[in-house]
């Protein structure tokens, strides 16, 4: 059910809105349908219809079969890929960081 | 550990970091200023960075290289927004083809860098980094720098310490 190569500007697009935010966070346990997650919100079907639809497109949640139902599951992998850019980021400016340490702090260093 | 913060925001492609140094904010300001500086924190120790054109004026362009384990050179460059020493400084932050022309292919991140004195000798510096869009964020990180991450971080490099000893 992997779905690539991710679109990355489609995924953060969809996580923008607060609605599909939360129907991400919903679909974790993939245990409702479009119909069962539109009753969440005070909106109509289509409307709710729409948001997933967007999901979908990016990659963030999968309509799977559930018995005779189809059912609308996160797709974890996805976010967590979103999840880990921003952390290699950090990483980069941490890595920057300790080294301007070294280079304004005391020599304790300089003596290993 | 002088991180003493980190935000990120998904939704805004922001992430920002706080750090706090035991210096003043005239000597953090220098770490950027004096380019002999600059390249001894800018690239990880595999991908040190050498710094052809440096002057932090608005409108003025930084241009650097790196030198990979493997002889690879790539070029990038800052385009200078605003400054305000020791305080600020604001630029875009790009990849360069090899004759050190922007490379449009690659987006630019904007980095705004606020160094602010709170007494007693100590300086906070935030950097706030800011893509114009996810994919713009991928395609930076894709372009190798991580890979000498693992080493880099937390690690402080023979090299670095030696500046560390010359500079005190």
């Amino acid at each position: 059910m992997q779905i690539a190569p991710p679109d990355f500007d489609r995924m953060f697009g969809a996580l923008a809105d607060r609605t599909r935010r939360d129907i991400v966070r919903r679909a974790i346990d993939g245990e409702e349908g479009v119909a069962e997650l539109a009753g969440h919100y005070p909106m109509s079907f289509a409307a709710v219809q729409k948001h997933v639809a967007i999901l979908e497109r990016a990659g963030l949640v999968t309509k799977v079969r559930s018995g005779r139902r189809k059912v609308v599951r996160t797709n974890l992998e996805a976010l967590r890929v979103a999840r880990r850019l921003l952390d290699q980021y950090e990483e980069l400016w941490r890595g920057r960081v300790d080294r301007m340490t070294a280079l304004v702090t005391g020599s304790k260093e300089a003596d290993r | 550990m002088t991180v003493t913060a980190v935000r990120k925001d998904p939704q805004a492609l922001t992430m920002i970091l706080e750090a706090e140094f035991e210096a003043t904010a005239e000597r953090v300001w220098q770490l950027w200023a004096d380019p002999r500086q600059l390249e001894r924190w800018w690239g990880p120790p595999t991908y040190p960075a050498t710094f052809t054109k440096h002057e932090l004026a608005p409108g003025s362009r930084v241009e650097y290289h790196m030198t990979g384990p493997a002889g690879d050179q790539p070029k990038g460059y800052w385009d200078v927004l605003e400054t305000d020493a020791p305080h600020r400084l604001v630029f875009r932050d790009g990849f360069a083809n090899d004759d050190g022309t922007p490379n449009d292919e690659f987006p630019r991140a904007e980095a705004r860098v606020t160094i602010e004195d709170l007494g007693g000798g100590r300086t906070r510096m935030s950097i706030q980094h800011t893509f114009p869009s996810a994919e713009a964020m991928e395609q930076v990180l894709a372009m190798g720098m991580e890979e000498g991450l693992t080493q880099a971080v937390g690690q402080i490099d023979a090299i670095l310490a030696e500046g560390v000893a010359r500079s005190a």
